[in-house]
């Protein structure tokens, strides 16, 4: 290419790097209109003081002031970071045995993998509401089936409602990560297995010392999708708990939503979203830290 | 852990000699995973008795529901809520949620596709190495947290409530993954294509065309489907930036139909089934494509 570039003339590659250039403008200014000018104007917005229709004052550092010392921020922080480390310890080991499970090649696994994979279609409001309906005490399963052990409140309970989150949110996105993990054990080369197999190690020891440290490049892929996944997990708690009962379930996301668009503060509500951000990015990059390169190329480079 | 039961029994034959041992490694690289397979089979179980239950109590009516044991099949099967869901506008919210994802994945596949090729053809341009990191940081920031200033964006430019209040928020919040993806795939045309056909005398929009795209097509197709699901099944930005019913996308209908029926539980499951219906059956036509939509190659 670079020999191309040299004996081209001066006019053709002036010309060359301006159409390129062109090219990308369409997506820098649907970026910058719609995710950059936001994400400065959410930091704007958060000395600002706004109800969400009127005129925008300035609150100085006001907002900042009031949701720092707010109990509130601390406790939905908490929630927030209970769900993405229940979620993940929940999610990751049984997806990562599926996805192992699954890259097989026979056949009943291909039929199994038909049903498997429902759970990633259904909207999270469909989702919601169908557990909604499902767990309730008095129109869902438990009463019909008249199991007492199924009759509970259950999101009316705060312990029980965390975990009727934690099941919802892995039931959808399991299947997800198996496919992500599927991927993975599928580029390991079999000849690893086969020279270990030589050396008589049994099908734990393959596991532990060959498929896992394999994988280790998708489980920060998969991890980084999870944790900062779980930031934004807005939809199912809205429609399934709305945070509720009190404040049990209350993450960060939905505490934006309630004081912005709710409370009709949506300076506060910057404030949050500010917080949010910050969150996201911390934990992105010290996820790619513990990759040690880029996780977006992870395992180009493993096979 | 899974060899030691059954080689406990051999053992008292001639385990200690070398070719039996090794038989046995052998027969252990048959032998089915048992705890994957039971963790699957459980997974399985956890999986389609829910599905099982909406299905079978959409058919029934909200009277039969009470009295039935709720996994029997329905004994009157009956279509009356499919009928109360699709007179409740439906059909209406089915039409919004396809123009706003048509409206919305048909400009984003195209804008990432051209930043893409740009970025890795002119890979050597300080500016296209900018931009794409620009595009790189859209993945390490949960864009939803940007929802206060776009609304403000919106009521500005007038849009509020409007299907295009949906689109452009989309479209942008569509490009950083798909710029990455379809990068990827770009960089793995050779290099040797694009020398011949500047050769010929090509444009760069030419390659773009001729060359690049034919080749990524099933990248293209791949980015197509994930962004189409999350945009079909999104529900933050039409729950803030439109208001009346007839702007409602299905995941709002569903919430608001919900809201209005939650005592009839068979109403509630036939509006979840029906809206899951046209994704169901894109699942069974193009499942591997969509499988692998689903992840875009996050497992390469």
């Amino acid at each position: 290419m670079s020999a191309v570039t040299t004996t081209a003339r001066p006019a053709s590659r002036a010309g060359r790097g301006g159409s390129l250039g062109w090219m990308t403008v369409p997506a820098l200014v649907f970026f910058l209109g719609f995710a950059v000018i936001p994400l400065i104007g959410v930091l704007a917005l958060s000395f600002a003081q706004w109800d969400g229709l009127g005129e925008i004052g300035v609150a100085g550092f006001a907002n900042w002031g009031a949701i720092l010392s707010d109990p509130g921020l601390p406790h939905a922080l908490w929630i927030t970071f209970l769900v993405m480390a229940v979620s993940w310890a929940v999610q990751t080991p049984a997806s990562i045995l599926m996805g192992a499970f699954l890259a097989g090649h026979q056949r009943y696994r291909a039929v199994l993998s038909v049903v498997f994979f429902i759970p990633l279609l259904l909207s999270s409001a469909a989702l919601a509401i169908t557990y909604k309906a499902l767990l309730d005490p008095n129109f869902g399963l438990g009463a019909g089936l008249g199991i007492p052990l199924l009759v509970q409140d259950w999101l009316g309970d705060p312990v029980l409602a965390f975990g009727v989150v934690i099941f919802v949110v892995s039931w959808q996105y399991i299947p997800f990560h198996s496919l992500i993990y599927q991927g993975g054990v599928r580029q390991i080369p079999r000849s690893m297995y086969e020279a270990a197999e030589l050396d008589g190690a049994g099908r734990v020891r393959r596991f532990f010392s060959i498929t896992l440290p394999q994988l280790k490049y998708t489980i920060i892929t998969s991890s980084t999708l999870m944790v900062v996944g779980s930031l934004t997990l807005f939809d199912l708690i809205f429609v399934l708990t709305a945070g509720g009962p009190g404040d049990a379930t209350r993450v960060l996301a939905l505490d934006m939503y309630k004081r912005g668009f709710q409370a009709n503060l949506m300076g506060p509500a910057s404030v949050i979203a500010v917080i949010l951000v910050l969150v996201g990015l911390a934990l992105s990059l010290l996820l790619r830290r513990l990759g040690g390169r880029d996780s977006g190329h992870s395992q180009l480079e493993g096979a | 852990m899974t060899t030691v039961p059954t080689r406990a029994p051999q053992s008292t034959a001639a385990a200690k000699s070398d070719p039996r041992h090794r038989r046995n490694v052998r027969r252990s690289k048959e032998r089915p995973n048992y705890l994957a397979g039971l963790t699957s089979v459980l997974w399985l179980v956890i999986v389609v008795v829910p599905i099982y239950w909406i299905v079978i109590t959409s058919f029934k009516s909200q009277s039969n529901y009470y009295q039935e044991n709720p996994f029997a099949p329905p004994a009157e099967p009956t279509l009356a809520n499919y009928r109360l869901v699709i007179e409740s506008d439906f059909v209406q919210y089915f039409i919004n949620s396809v123009i706003a994802t048509i409206g919305a994945v048909v400009p984003a596949v195209a804008v990432s596709f051209m930043a893409a090729y740009a970025i890795v053809r002119g890979r050597r341009s300080r500016l296209l190495r900018w931009t794409n990191s620009l595009f790189l940081m859209g993945l390490a920031i949960p864009l939803q947290a940007t929802i206060i200033p776009i609304y403000l964006i919106i009521i500005q430019l007038g849009l509020y409530d409007s299907l295009m209040a949906l689109i452009l928020p989309s479209i942008a919040f569509a490009i950083p993954l798909s710029v990455l993806v379809l990068s990827n795939f770009i960089r793995d045309v050779p290099k040797e294509l694009f020398d011949s056909m500047r050769i010929d005398g090509a444009t760069e929009r030419g390659m773009l065309w001729r060359l690049a795209f034919p080749l990524t097509r099933p990248a293209v197709v791949t980015v197509t489907i994930y962004n189409s699901l999350q945009i079909w099944n999104g529900f933050l930005l039409p729950l803030v930036l439109t208001q009346s019913p007839g702007k409602r996308t299905l995941p709002l209908a569903l919430w608001s139909f919900q809201g209005q029926y939650s005592i009839n539980v068979p109403a509630v499951l036939a509006s979840v089934v029906l809206t899951t219906l046209p994704i169901l059956i894109l699942y069974v036509v193009g499942r591997r494509q969509l499988l692998s939509g689903l992840t875009v190659g996050f497992g390469k």
